[in-house]
């Protein structure tokens, strides 16, 4: 993976940017000393790693909006980051740039039941929004598997999805406002508590542009209130491709789950042996979980378990009461802790039609056969975003490439199948050089447009989403004209 | 005009000298300046696969023809788009690139999301004539910028869609409607809020000043499997046991009153203007009566008002400052679209001049 050469007009002048910085926010927001720094040199792709130039952390819109002033007047790169969650390097910064951190900005603003929304400051982590509704019976449906970390600014910026977003959607479709500071230092609010914004859909655009059109501080969140229940159900089979037809079986029934997710036998074995879970050992296993009130529910599992019986299941396990669904989620919840248990591994995100399943996964099996390099499988089948995790030895010379190489392998499948390059990840850095696989020039061109639009100078993030050949002239006539 | 492929679209945009009026069904009332570029030479659905919930159609399919596939296979697109000929006193068979061209949704959008909420990829031909394509045919899709969001209710002033990719949903096996009669507007709004607010998983929300009966009507509806909708049904009308409240099972009937909220059934064979008002529901009903208008249909717990008004009318003054925007749906008098801020008129003036330099698509409509 190749970052951009710095820009050395910048490095040389740090001591005047650090000094800038300061007189515009507090002492203490800003960090310029390289023990400090390190603290912010990667995300949770952690293969990359490169210490800022300096990191600030403003505590309020203005103060976002007095940095970025600065940044856009003496040309310096900014990257923001919420959390550093980001598992495609999102948030990795470059040694010319200032990071600038949301974290301090945690506030609640407000919280509006009549009208189903809560405002936030975007450096609140996610977990920590259905966490202020929840006792009043409310929620904020995108859910993360990182959600205790991850903050709502880089959920915006990434536009993530969680378990249940086959029925309630990924963070786009529950984002109702933003206030967003464009690189020269405009604020301006987008959407608000209304549920469509006027005009052309900027929202839409903001959310999941990797946080190169503008810095999000604060955002009007949609939110539902809780089902009554849920309950999930267990189900085995003996291989991947009848589980497949089994959640197309249950999808054309008309029964939509809030959850439909899958896990093959490599990582079945992996999450059994960190997690007993007591799964069953079989090819494949669906978790399928369904809410409403208990006799809804029942309704609901009656057909869904009907149609898993047509299709000879090895295991149908149903939770009677909290603590069997708990045991039923344990598995699922772990694979990734049980994977990083036994190895290194790299997390892809693709997504596939869910016709492509059994095809899809056959290839990877027979790629990772090629290859030599385990690949287990877990995701979220209902909507065909799938997670292979392949498993590497980062202390082995070679096997991080090789790791790489097999992964944009699976990742071109998934867009040779009718699928894309990543499902709620992000480009970041790590697919960036692939998206010449799913898109034509034409195609970048037209989103590098916007990016024009936006922050003409490239100076938001400007190395992440486009490959670097494609983005080369805009990124070097922004240093020209410094 | 009317291209009968992609690259014909693409070839008489680029070699297009003035203004172009791109037209779907003509339905939805876009009468502008220029030679009529019609879309209904690219039609046919592409692609549906029911058991990954995924329709692909060419832009100028009848809106007809898709909801027939979907229903042969108990599917539907969820977004409920309403039908615009009774209110605009229009013919013609609308076209789903219109549906999307303009982001029409109709009373479920309160509980499932918007048209563009259920888009999944376009391909269009931007103003210069160049074929470009964003998202695809999978419902998960976070790959680049997300410029399906921006095509949608774009109005074809970025560029002229030539498919569209959508996720559709299964229908309901019944539906009910909750009927509560002889709320003023301001008690309606909090009513719907406390049923939107309640886990029964409302889907549909709207008040009727003027029912068809005279009085005013409350709707509230629920959809979903038999049990669960009388269940549903059941405890919502116990959160109102206070009112006059009535349970409508029958779901033919909930249909049809649903339709006509749907599209604005009411205001048909009218005169006057009628504006969409986009709002913060709990400030509806204090919108609605600084609107002074000859008639309101109040959708989507209150965040959505229809108002009719004398011909010329202008609604936004009357409204003032408010969290929301209003479109004048039918009539002339006033900018359709609501003036930006500038900071973001900034923008949409740059994203148009990204996207249609010449400024030949749909001119004078948007950005
Ligand atoms: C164990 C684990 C599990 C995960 N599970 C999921 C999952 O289930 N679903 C999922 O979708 N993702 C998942 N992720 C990925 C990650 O958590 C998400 O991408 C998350 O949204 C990142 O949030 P963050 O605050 O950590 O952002 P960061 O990593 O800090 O940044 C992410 C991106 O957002 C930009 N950004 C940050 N702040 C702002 C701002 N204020 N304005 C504009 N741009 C900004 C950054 O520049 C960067 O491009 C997982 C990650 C881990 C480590």
């Amino acid at each position: 993976m190749q970052m951009p050469q710095p820009n050395a007009s910048v490095l040389s002048r740090k001591a005047q940017i650090v000094a800038r910085l300061r007189e515009v926010i507090p002492q203490d927001a800003v960090i310029s000393d390289e023990m400090e720094t390190r603290a912010y040199e990667c995300d949770a792709l952690t293969a990359y790693k490169c210490p800022p130039l300096a990191v600030v952390l403003p505590s309020s819109t203005e103060e976002v909006a007095a940095v970025l002033k600065v940044c856009h007047q003496m040309g310096v790169p900014v990257v923001p980051r919420g959390s550093g969650t980001s598992l495609a390097g999102g948030a990795l910064p470059t040694a010319d740039c200032v990071l600038l951190g949301v974290a301090r900005m945690n506030d609640l603003i407000e919280t509006d039941y009549d009208n189903r929304f809560i405002r936030v400051q975007t450096g609140r982590t996610n977990l920590s929004v259905t966490g202020a509704v929840e006792a009043d019976g409310f929620f904020y449906a995108p859910d993360p598997s990182s959600q205790l970390a991850c903050a709502i600014a880089g959920n915006i910026a990434m536009n993530s999805g969680g378990a249940h977003c086959l029925k309630y959607g990924v963070t786009t479709n529950n984002l109702l406002g933003v206030t967003m500071v464009q690189m020269d230092g405009t604020i301006m609010e987008i959407g608000g508590a209304h549920l469509d914004a006027g005009g052309y859909d900027l929202l839409g655009l903001i959310c999941g542009s990797e946080g190169q059109l503008g810095v999000v501080t604060e955002a009007t969140l949609r939110i539902l209130p809780k089902p009554e229940g849920a309950r999930p159900v267990l189900m085995g089979f003996d291989s991947n491709e009848v589980a497949g037809a089994c959640v197309a079986d249950i999808i054309k029934a008309g029964v939509l789950p809030v959850a439909i997710e899958f896990m093959d036998r490599p990582c079945i074995e992996a999450t059994e042996a960190f997690a007993k879970a007591g799964y069953p050992m079989c090819e494949a296993l669906l978790i399928v979980e369904v809410e409403g009130s208990p006799a809804e529910i029942d309704e609901q599992l009656a057909l869904i378990l009907e149609i898993a019986r047509r299709h000879n299941p090895v295991e149908l396990r149903e939770a009677k009461d909290a603590d069997e669904a708990g045991r039923i989620w344990l598995g699922r919840k772990s694979a990734f802790g049980a994977m990083g248990q036994i190895n290194d591994y790299m997390c892809l995100d693709g997504t596939i039609p869910v016709s492509e399943l059994p095809y899809v996964l056959r290839r990877i099996g027979e790629m990772s056969k090629e290859y030599g390099l385990d690949v287990a499988n877990v995701f979220h089948a209902g909507d065909g975003n799938m997670h292979p995790l392949i498993l590497f030895d980062a202390n082995k010379e070679g096997d991080l490439e090789l790791c790489e190489a097999l992964g944009a392998d699976i990742l071109r499948l998934c867009v040779e199948v009718g699928g894309c390059l990543t499902g709620e990840h992000g480009v970041g850095i790590e697919k960036r050089d692939l998206m010449v696989d799913q898109f034509a020039p034409d195609d970048l061109e037209a989103q590098m447009a916007v990016k024009d639009v936006f922050d003409p100078a490239w100076l938001l993030n400007p190395a992440k989403v486009f490959p670097l050949a494609a983005s080369e002239s805009r990124r070097s006539m922004a240093l020209a004209a410094e | 005009m009317k291209p009968e492929t992609e690259a014909e679209l693409a070839g008489m945009i680029a070699s297009a000298s003035w203004p172009i009026c791109v037209r779907g069904g003509g339905t939805r009332g876009v009468n502008l300046d220029g030679d009529v570029l019609e879309t209904g030479g690219l039609s046919g659905i592409t692609l549906y696969e029911p058991g990954s919930l995924t329709l692909v159609a060419q832009a100028g399919t009848p809106l007809a023809e898709i909801e027939a596939a979907l229903e042969a296979e108990g599917q539907r697109l969820a977004f409920e788009p309403m039908d615009h000929r009774g209110l605009m006193g229009t013919t013609g068979a609308p076209t789903i690139g219109g549906v999307v061209a303009a982001n029409v949704s109709g009373p479920r959008r309160v509980a499932v999301g918007a048209c563009r909420d259920f888009m999944l990829g376009v391909r269009y031909v931007d103003g210069t004539g160049t074929v470009v394509k964003n998202g695809g045919r999978v419902m998960k899709n976070v790959t680049g910028y997300d410029l399906v969001k921006l095509m949608s209710g774009s109005w074809g002033t970025l560029g002229v869609l030539s498919e569209v990719s959508l996720k559709v949903l299964p229908k309901p096996e019944t539906s009910a409607c909750i009927l509560i009669t002889g709320l003023s507007d301001a008690e309606a709004v909090r009513a719907m809020a406390k049923a939107l607010g309640s886990p029964f998983e409302v889907s549909g929300a709207a008040h009727l000043p003027e029912g068809p009966e005279g009085q005013a009507v409350t709707m509230l509806r629920v959809e979903g499997f038999a049990g669960s909708v009388a269940y549903r049904a059941d405890q919502l009308a116990g959160l109102f046991g206070d009112l006059d409240v009535r349970v409508e099972d029958d779901p033919a009937s909930v249909a049809e009153s649903w339709v006509s909220v749907r599209d604005v059934a009411g205001f048909h064979g009218t005169d006057g203007d009628v504006w969409r008002v986009s709002c913060t529901p709990s400030e509806a009903a204090d919108l609605g009566a600084k609107m002074n208008a000859d008639a309101l249909v109040y959708d989507w717990g209150g965040g959505l008002i229809w108002a009719r008004v004398p011909e010329g009318t202008d609604l936004r003054a009357r409204l003032g400052i408010f969290d929301g925007h209003a479109t004048l749906v039918r009539g002339t008098g006033q900018p359709k679209f609501q003036p930006e801020p500038p900071a973001i008129a900034a923008l949409s003036r740059g994203l148009r001049q990204k996207f249609d330099p010449r400024g030949i698509l749909n001119a004078g409509l948007m950005g």
